[in-house]
């Protein structure tokens, strides 16, 4: 007789696993990070204002005094070697404003990757950043002529100083935690978007990420403002090809919605599973602003990743929809923090999981309300599916509630496998077990696919189907 | 038909193949094919469709979509969207479904009555060569019966072989058998035609179990 649950998947292989040779990189630094790296990324080869370096050097002493994280998955986290990394590396010397631009070796990979079409469906402008910098660029005019700045970060900070010194590292600063310190030290690349009061962008601003060189880091640092009674959609989507050794991506992601501004931030991430993915990601909603965090998480080694909303003004609101999937040798260590600061503020938090073969997934999540944040709202909910009987699930919520007038604070979680009677049911209809199985799984994604473009959505849904047959590659 | 316990479902999901059941004696052969080792995805593809007694929800996917997968790989091949939405408008025309239906999440939230239409409704795209209806009749009402049964009628044609297990006769009623076998303890005790699910419907199965005891005391 056929069985159907001790049916070995296979392995995980990484889908993208090509690389593009390694001599068109312009510059690299040695490995390894100190004083006088960061000085020579950012004196040399950015050529910062004074305040920035100062900024940089301020965080990498702040870096090398906090200890690592005492929580989490400590055991791989331990194993990050910081000595055995590149902290900059940049493959071209220009930035390509239109497509053309675009050397033919990346626009290969860019192709492999199905990125074209989605530029040429989305004429908004994209910034893809190919290793530690920006080589390709483009926004749309009209984006310009309303007044909307959307670059990549070290252009924002060397045009746009201003705005960017007043608001830089105020949502997350470099004592906030170990890796925001790093990356405050070293980072590179990442987008600056600034829209102005009242301006709604109607198509979302896209960028596009990649690690390609072995033992390198990419420390991205993203700052997103929107002033009062402002909109804007920001996607980026992450594919990296294998690589033997450990390789380590911090960013920092800024957002600030100003009074009754929208910010939705998408990200759908696939690492491969070499990558350590520890990202600090925060929000500032005033006065009846709203913020959501999409975010997918598939792949990498590590992840640990807790999307941040802090309600700071009267009726704000914040969502935050996510998926983690944890394959082979992967753990997801994924969540959500909700600062209820203010009164009349609203949260919700979906959390989705999947776990297969031994893969672990993690909630670890925190609603905290504030003593004065009167008549708020918060409702979790965190779903964990489990493919096989070895795959793990944890649930970590914290909830400190300091005001108890008219607050409602409420948490569902549910864990489910894969059943035997679904698997049976399905392929009772001609299913072969892997389609059955890439059925389910997206349907129990279903709620965050239906939230993001539809590119996104037929790739999530055939990555998903990738894994499922586990012959990816 | 046949008492609770008899074995009537345990003999449909042995057909369709599930993964629970172990044979441990005998093969099942399909227009003369040994099918004991193929999987149910398999089994499917030959032609063999079971109607569940209790279909399985599948939280996020909708119909449509499931329905469309479910055809492309009993036919092998990728079917176009537009002969798909043809297709399955006839078929929902046939058997009485809202348009509406196939936007929802399958047998998600359903009621009993909407599960077994759907099982109908893919029975009728199926276009089996040998279909096993569990217990369809199970959780509807009169209405819903007569609705799920009209369909079933215009379905079923000469290529087509169906077992139906039931308790009752108000299905048979509808849906009129040619043959009627009685099974208890998984053995077939009796068969007959119409007139054996008279005399079950007025006098159950005891006489029948009087009988079998009968037949072994005496051999």
């Amino acid at each position: 007789m056929n069985t159907i649950l001790t049916e070995n998947i296979g392995i995980d292989n990484y889908k993208y696993n090509f690389r593009d040779s390694e001599e068109n990189y312009v510059y690299k630094a040695k490995k390894g990070l100190s004083k006088e790296i960061v000085e020579e990324i950012s004196v040399k080869l950015k050529k910062e204002p004074k305040w920035m370096t100062e900024f940089r050097l301020k965080a990498l002493d702040i870096f090398y005094s906090k200890p690592m994280p005492n929580w989490g998955n400590t055991e791989l986290l331990n194993q990050i070697n910081f000595d055995d990394i590149h902290y900059y590396v940049k493959s071209t010397e220009k930035q390509g404003r239109d497509w053309n631009e675009v050397p033919e070796e990346i626009k290969k990979t860019f192709d492999r990757l199905g990125i074209p079409e989605a530029e040429r469906k989305f004429l908004a402008g994209v910034t893809a950043q190919y290793e530690s910098d920006v080589v390709y660029h483009s926004i749309r005019e009209d984006l310009e002529k309303i007044g909307v700045i959307f670059t990549d970060m070290d252009t924002g900070l060397r045009e746009y100083e201003d705005i960017v010194r007043k608001y830089f590292g105020t949502v997350i600063p470099p004592t906030d935690n170990k890796f925001a310190a790093l990356n405050s030290a070293v980072w590179s690349g990442g987008s600056f978007v600034y829209v102005p009061k009242g301006v709604h962008v109607e198509i979302p601003l896209q960028a596009y990420f990649r690690i390609n060189t072995e033992n390198m880091g990419q420390f991205e640092r993203t700052l997103i403002i929107a002033e009062p009674g402002s909109y804007v959609h920001y996607i980026e989507g992450c594919t990296a090809p294998t690589y033997s050794s450990d390789s380590l991506h911090s960013a920092v992601v800024e957002l600030i919605a100003m009074e009754g501004a929208k910010i939705r931030y998408t990200t759908i991430q696939n690492w491969s599973n070499n990558v350590y993915n520890l990202v600090t990601k925060r929000a500032y909603a005033y006065k009846n602003a709203t913020v959501e965090w999409v975010d997918g998480n598939l792949g990498s080694k590590l992840t640990m990743k807790y999307p941040a909303v802090y309600l700071l003004g009267e009726g704000a609101r914040g969502e935050i929809l996510s998926i983690a999937m944890a394959s082979t040798n992967q753990h997801q260590d994924a969540g959500a923090k909700i600062i209820h600061a203010a009164p009349n503020t609203s949260s919700i938090i979906t959390s989705k999981s999947i776990s297969k073969n031994n893969g672990r997934s993690s909630y670890r999540g925190l609603i905290k309300v504030l003593p004065g944040a009167t008549n708020c709202k918060s409702h979790v909910v965190c779903d964990a599916l489990l493919l096989n009987t070895n795959s793990r699930s944890d649930t970590y919520p914290t909830m400190q509630v300091e005001e108890q007038k008219d607050v409602i604070v409420e948490h569902e979680a549910t864990v489910s496998k894969v059943g035997e009677e679904q698997l049976f049911y399905l392929m009772s209809r001609g299913l072969s077990e892997s389609e059955a199985k890439s059925m389910i799984v997206n349907g129990f994604v279903e709620p965050f696919t239906k939230e993001l473009p539809m590119e996104y959505a037929v790739e999530l849904n055939k990555l998903i189907q990738l894994e499922m047959e586990g012959a990816v590659g | 038909m046949g008492p609770n316990g008899s074995g009537k479902s345990t003999l449909s999901n042995v057909i369709m193949g599930h993964p629970k059941y172990k044979i441990t004696k005998g093969k099942i052969f399909f227009k003369g094919e040994d099918i004991t080792e193929l999987s149910p995805d398999q089994r499917a593809k030959k032609g063999i469709f079971l109607a569940f007694q209790y279909p399985l929800s599948i939280p996020g996917v909708r119909i449509f979509n499931f329905l469309k997968n479910m055809l492309s790989s009993i036919r092998g091949e990728e079917i176009p969207v537009s002969e798909f939405k043809k297709l399955l408008k006839e078929k929902m025309k046939l058997l009485d479904i809202k348009q509406s239906f196939i936007k929802r999440y399958l047998n998600d939230g359903f009621s009993g009555g909407e599960k077994k239409r759907n099982e109908i409704l893919q029975m009728a795209l199926f276009e089996p060569k040998l279909a096993l209806l569990d217990e369809t009749d199970s959780g509807l009402d009169v209405t819903a019966l007569k609705t799920v049964c009209e369909g079933i009628n215009k379905i079923i044609n000469n290529d087509m072989s169906v077992i139906i297990i039931t308790h009752y006769k108000r299905m048979l009623e509808y849906v009129r058998p040619q043959f009627v076998h009685v099974i208890m303890d998984g053995k077939i005790v009796k068969s007959g035609n119409e007139e054996l699910v008279e005399k079950i419907d007025s006098q159950g199965y005891d006489w029948l179990k009087v009988s079998s005891e009968e037949i072994l005391t005496t051999v």
